[in-house]
C-alpha cells in the first residue's frame, strides 16, 4: 500500500512538470512582449526595461524556466501586478473560504444523495423512484444563482435566520462561520445532490442484478443489510469517482456562488485576475488547480483499493 | 412413507399479476423426502430454476408471480408466508447454492464474514462460538487451511473452493432442505466430481433433503435417487433414477437421453493421406505482467504445443479450464500473438508475419466461439454479419448476400433468415449462424472454441451433426476445442489432452479416450459424470459391453 502511494506520487511529478511548463510558456508565448503585457499600455521604455531585468526576460528561455521553477519550489509564485502583494499570500487568504464551502457542500451532497439513490434503486420503478429522479432533473436544471437568491430571500431577508452574505473564518468561532456558510452550501449542493443521487441509483441498479445480491437474500438477512453491506459497497466505485471529481471542480469553480454570497474565495480571485490580466495570479491558480486535481485523483484511487480488494496496488 | 420435506403441489407461476398472463410453470407437483435427492432435469427454459426460486421466495417481485397451487416446507405453506417469515426460514430450514460460484459471493467481503452473516442473522451465538462453528463447517466441506481461507476474499479462491464456501454457507445451520441449482455446471469435471461427492456425504451426515437442478444427464446418474423431467414449465415424468434411465415412458425423456453423447468414441475413420493444412510447432504463449518496481510475474499459458491437422479431419483439444486450450486456438488464429514457436497454415508460416501480411491468410482459418448470445453483433442483420467477411475481401455486396443465403440453407436455416436480427433466433440457431459466418470465407480450417458447450444436449447433438456434415461436404479441417470428453469422443479423429499449458497426451481419439496412457487423462475420464451409463441405449455401459 505504501509502495503504491509512493509510486503514484512519483508518477504525479512529470504531470506537474508539464503543467509548470505550460504555465511558464503561457506568458512567454503570448504574442507581444511579456514586459509590455505586464506593464500595461502606458509604460515608459525605462519601466519596460526595468521589468525585463527584474523578471530576467533578457536571459535565454531555458535559464528563465529553471529560475522560475526554482522560485516555485521555494514557494515564490511571484507578485501580483495589480495589488503588488505576493501571490502566495493572496491565495493563502482566499483558500479557506473556498475549501470550507467545497467540503461542506460535498459532505451535505453525499449525506443526502447517497441514501436517495439507494432508496430510488431499491424501490425501482415505483413513485418513490420517479420522485427522486424528478428532483434530480430539477437539481440539474435550476441554475445555482437562482437557488442562491431564493435561499437568501427566504432565510436571510424574510425569516432573518442567517446573515445575507459574507464569510467568517472558523477561527472566529463556529457559530458565525456556520451561519454564513449554510446558505451557499445548500445552494451549491443542489446540483451535486442531483448528480450523485443519479450515479448512486444507476450503480445500485447494476449491482442489484448481481448473483451475490441473490445469495445475500437467500441467506435470509434483512433488506437493509442486503442494500448496505452487499449492494452499496459494490456500487461505491463509480460513486466515489463522481464525488471526487465533483470536489475538485468545487474548489476552483464556485465563482457564481462566491459572487452571489459575496465570499472572498479563490473562484473570484481567479476571475478577477483573468479580467485584470494579472498573469502571476493566473499562473498560480492554474498550478493550484492542477495540483488539487492530482491529489483528488490520487485519493480516489486509494479509495478504490480500500473499497475493492480485487483492485491491486 | 414419511412426510415430505418439500411438497410442491400443482404450482403455477405466471408472468405479471394479470390473471390471463402466460405461465412459466404450469401445474408442477414434486415431493422431496428426508435423505433423498430429487434431480430436476430439463433443458433451458424448462422452468427448473423458477421452481427453486419460487420455493425460496426469491422470484423477481412483480414480474413472476405464483398464481396457483402450493409449496409446503415441512407442512408449512410458503406461498402465503410473509417476507419476514421467509427470511427466518431461509438458511435455517431451506438453503440454496447457485450455479456460478464466481459471481455468487460478494467480491468485497471476506468469505468468512459472509458465512458469519448467516449466523448473526439467525442465531444468538457470540463471536467466538460463531467462528468456531464456521471453521468447523469449512472443514466439513473439506477446505484446506480454514483459518487462512476464512479471511480471504472470493477472488483469491478457485471456483471449486468458492462453491465449497457456498455449500458451507448453505449448510451451516443444518437446513432440512438444500436446493442446488446447477452447482457444478461451471466447474471442471474433476472439481465437479469432488463437489458431487461432498454434497452426497453431507446429505448422508445431516439427513438433508436435496432438490438438485441440472441439465446434465451424467450428473443425474451420479447423484439422483429420483428424477423429475421438466419441459416448458410442465412435468414430463418422474420416477426413480433407474426407471427413468432404463425405461423412460415419455418420448421427450427418451429423446433427451438419446441426445447425450456417448463417452465411447465413435468408430475411427480411416487414416488419410490428405495434405496437412495446419501445423503448430513448439507454440508457446507467455503472459508477462510488468511491474513498476521489482520483477514482473510470468504466466506460461501454452508451453511448446505441437500439433498437426490434415484436410477433412477433426482434431480435438481437450482439457480443463486454465489448461491453455483456448490460448492455443487463439494463437493459431492469430487473435493473439504467440511468444515463440511456429504456425503453418496451408504451408505458409503465419506466426510471425505482420498483421497486414496476415490479411490474405485470415480467410483460410475461421473461428466459431462459445457463446452464441454474445458473438453476433445484435444491431446487424444475420445476412450482413455473414456477408461482412467476403465483402472485406472484395466480393460485391450482392454476391456476398447471395452467398450468405446459400450458407444459411447449408446450416439448416431458411434463406430468408438473413434479413432478421440475432435476438430473433434461439441459441442453437445462432450457433448455426456463427458457423455460416465462419464458412463464408471458404476457410481450410474451422476452429470451434467450445462451440457447443453453451447449448442444450438435444441442440448440441444437432450442431455436432452439422459440423460433421459440413466436413463431409466441404472437406474442411476442424480444430475442436472442448472441455467435454463426451463431445470429443463423438466428433474427433485425434485428440490432444492439455494440462497447465502443456500437451499431456495426444493420439487417435479411439485410443486416447479408451486406453489412456497418462494418469491425467485417466483422471479426466474417471471424473466424467455418468460414465457408467450408456444413456442413448438406456442401460449401463457394462451391459452394453456384455451384449456387444
Amino acid at each position: 500500500m505504501l509502495g503504491y502511494l509512493l509510486r503514484r506520487i512519483f508518477a504525479a511529478v512529470p504531470v506537474m512538470g508539464v503543467v509548470a511548463l505550460f504555465v511558464f510558456l503561457l506568458l512567454r508565448l503570448t504574442p507581444g512582449d511579456p514586459a509590455a503585457i505586464l506593464a500595461g499600455d502606458n509604460a515608459t521604455p525605462e519601466r519596460l526595461e526595468r521589468i525585463r531585468t527584474s523578471l530576467g526576460l533578457n536571459d535565454p528561455l531555458i535559464v528563465q524556466f529553471v529560475t522560475w521553477v526554482g522560485k516555485l519550489l521555494h514557494g515564490d509564485l511571484g507578485t501580483s501586478l495589480i495589488s503588488n502583494l505576493p501571490v502566495m499570500k493572496m491565495i493563502g487568504q482566499r483558500v479557506e473560504p473556498s475549501i470550507s464551502i467545497a467540503l461542506s457542500t460535498i459532505i451535505l451532497a453525499v449525506v443526502v444523495a447517497v441514501p436517495l439513490g439507494v432508496i430510488a434503486a431499491w424501490k425501482h420503478g415505483t413513485w418513490i423512484d420517479r420522485f427522486v429522479m424528478g428532483l434530480s432533473v430539477l437539481g440539474f436544471s435550476v441554475p445555482v444563482f437562482v437557488v442562491g437568491y431564493v435561499l437568501i430571500e427566504v432565510f436571510a431577508i424574510d425569516l432573518r435566520w442567517v446573515p445575507v452574505q459574507g464569510f467568517r473564518s472558523i477561527s472566529n468561532g463556529f457559530g458565525p462561520f456556520f451561519e454564513r456558510i449554510i446558505l451557499p452550501t445548500c445552494a451549491l449542493s443542489f446540483i451535486y445532490i442531483a448528480l450523485i443521487a443519479r450515479m448512486t441509483r444507476a450503480a445500485m441498479l447494476d449491482v442489484l442484478g448481481e448473483d451475490y445480491v441473490r445469495t445475500a437474500r437467500a441467506k435470509g438477512i434483512n433488506e437493509v443489510a442486503v442494500m448496505m453491506r452487499h449492494a452499496l459497497r459494490n456500487a461505491a466505485v463509480p460513486v466515489i469517482t463522481v464525488i471526487g471529481t465533483g470536489f475538485a471542480l468545487l474548489i476552483s469553480g464556485v465563482v457564481v456562488t462566491e459572487s452571489v454570497f459575496n465570499i472572498p474565495g479563490i473562484g473570484r480571485l481567479t476571475v478577477d485576475a483573468v479580467l485584470a490580466r494579472d498573469y502571476p495570479v493566473i499562473q498560480a491558480m492554474i498550478l493550484l488547480t492542477s495540483l488539487i486535481y492530482i491529489v483528488v485523483n490520487l485519493l480516489i484511487d486509494v479509495a478504490y483499493t480500500l473499497l475493492d480488494p480485487r483492485i491491486r496496488y | 412413507m414419511t412426510n415430505p420435506i418439500l411438497d410442491i403441489n400443482n404450482l403455477v407461476v405466471s408472468i405479471g399479476r394479470k390473471p390471463k398472463g402466460a405461465s412459466i410453470l404450469d401445474g408442477i407437483s414434486i415431493q422431496v423426502h428426508e435423505r433423498e435427492t430429487l434431480c430436476l432435469v430439463g433443458e433451458s427454459g424448462s422452468g427448473k430454476s423458477v421452481t427453486s426460486l419460487t420455493t425460496m421466495g426469491l422470484l423477481p417481485k412483480g414480474t413472476l408471480v405464483p398464481s396457483a397451487g402450493s409449496v409446503k416446507l415441512v407442512g408449512e405453506e410458503l406461498l402465503t408466508a410473509t417476507d419476514r417469515r421467509l427470511r427466518q426460514l431461509r438458511a435455517t430450514q431451506m438453503a440454496m447454492i447457485f450455479q456460478e460460484p464466481m459471481t455468487a459471493l460478494n467480491p468485497v467481503v471476506p468469505v468468512g464474514r459472509q458465512i458469519d452473516e448467516v449466523l448473526r442473522a439467525h442465531t444468538d451465538l457470540d463471536a467466538k462460538a460463531r467462528k468456531k462453528r464456521i471453521l468447523d463447517m469449512m472443514e466439513q466441506v473439506r477446505l484446506p487451511q480454514v483459518e487462512r481461507i476464512f479471511a480471504s476474499y472470493p477472488h483469491r479462491l478457485s471456483g471449486g473452493q468458492r462453491q465449497r464456501i457456498m455449500i458451507a454457507m448453505a449448510l451451516v445451520l443444518e437446513p432440512k432442505l438444500l436446493i442446488a441449482d446447477e452447482p457444478t455446471t461451471a466447474l471442471d469435471v474433476t472439481t465437479q466430481k469432488q463437489i458431487l461427492t461432498l454434497i452426497r456425504d453431507l446429505q448422508r451426515d445431516h439427513g438433508t433433503a436435496v432438490l438438485f437442478i441440472t441439465h446434465d444427464m451424467g450428473v443425474v446418474a451420479e447423484i439422483a435417487d429420483r428424477v423429475a423431467v421438466m419441459r416448458q414449465g410442465r412435468l414430463v415424468e418422474t420416477g426413480t433414477l433407474d426407471s427413468i434411465l432404463r425405461n423412460p415412458t415419455m418420448e421427450y425423456t427418451r429423446n433427451l437421453l438419446a441426445a447425450v453423447p456417448s463417452l465411447v468414441p465413435r468408430a475411427p475413420r480411416e487414416e488419410t493421406k490428405e495434405p496437412v493444412v495446419l501445423e503448430a510447432n513448439d507454440l508457446s504463449k507467455v503472459y508477462r505482467e510488468r511491474a513498476f518496481f521489482g520483477k514482473g510475474r510470468e504466466v506460461v499459458a501454452a508451453d511448446k504445443v505441437t500439433l498437426t491437422l490434415r484436410k477433412g479431419r477433426t482434431l480435438g483439444i481437450v482439457g480443463e479450464s486454465g489448461s491453455g486450450k483456448s490460448t492455443v486456438a487463439r494463437c493459431i488464429v492469430r487473435l493473439i500473438d504467440p511468444t515463440s514457436g511456429g504456425v503453418r497454415l496451408a504451408g505458409r508460416e503465419i506466426s510471425d508475419i505482420s498483421r497486414r501480411l496476415l490479411q490474405p491468410h485470415r480467410k483460410k482459418i475461421q473461428i466459431v466461439f462459445q457463446d452464441p448470445y454474445r458473438s453476433l453483433n445484435p444491431r446487424v442483420t444475420v445476412g450482413e454479419s455473414i456477408a461482412e467477411g467476403p465483402i472485406n475481401y472484395g466480393v460485391s455486396h450482392a454476391d456476398a448476400m447471395k452467398r450468405a443465403r446459400e450458407l444459411l440453407e447449408l446450416v439448416g436455416l431458411p434463406a430468408d433468415a438473413g434479413s432478421r436480427y440475432p435476438h430473433q433466433f434461439s441459441g442453437g440457431q445462432r450457433q448455426r449462424i456463427a458457423i455460416a459466418r465462419a464458412l463464408a470465407l471458404d476457410p481450410d480450417v474451422l476452429v470451434a472454441d467450445e462451440a457447443v458447450s453453451a447449448l442444450d444436449v438435444s441442440v448440441q447433438a444437432q450442431v455436432l451433426e452439422l459440423f460433421d456434415e459440413i466436413q463431409k461436404r466441404l472437406g474442411i479441417a476442424i480444430l475442436f476445442i472442448t472441455h467435454d470428453l463426451r463431445v470429443a469422443a463423438q466428433i474427433c479423429d485425434e485428440v490432444v489432452v492439455m494440462q497447465h499449458g502443456r500437451v499431456v497426451e495426444q493420439g487417435p481419439a479411439a485410443e486416447v479416450l479408451t486406453h489412456p496412457k497418462e494418469a491425467y487423462t485417466r483422471a479426466l475420464l474417471e471424473a466424467a459424470p455418468g460414465r457408467g451409463w450408456d444413456f442413448a441405449n438406456f442401460r449401463p455401459v457394462a451391459e452394453s459391453l456384455a451384449s456387444a
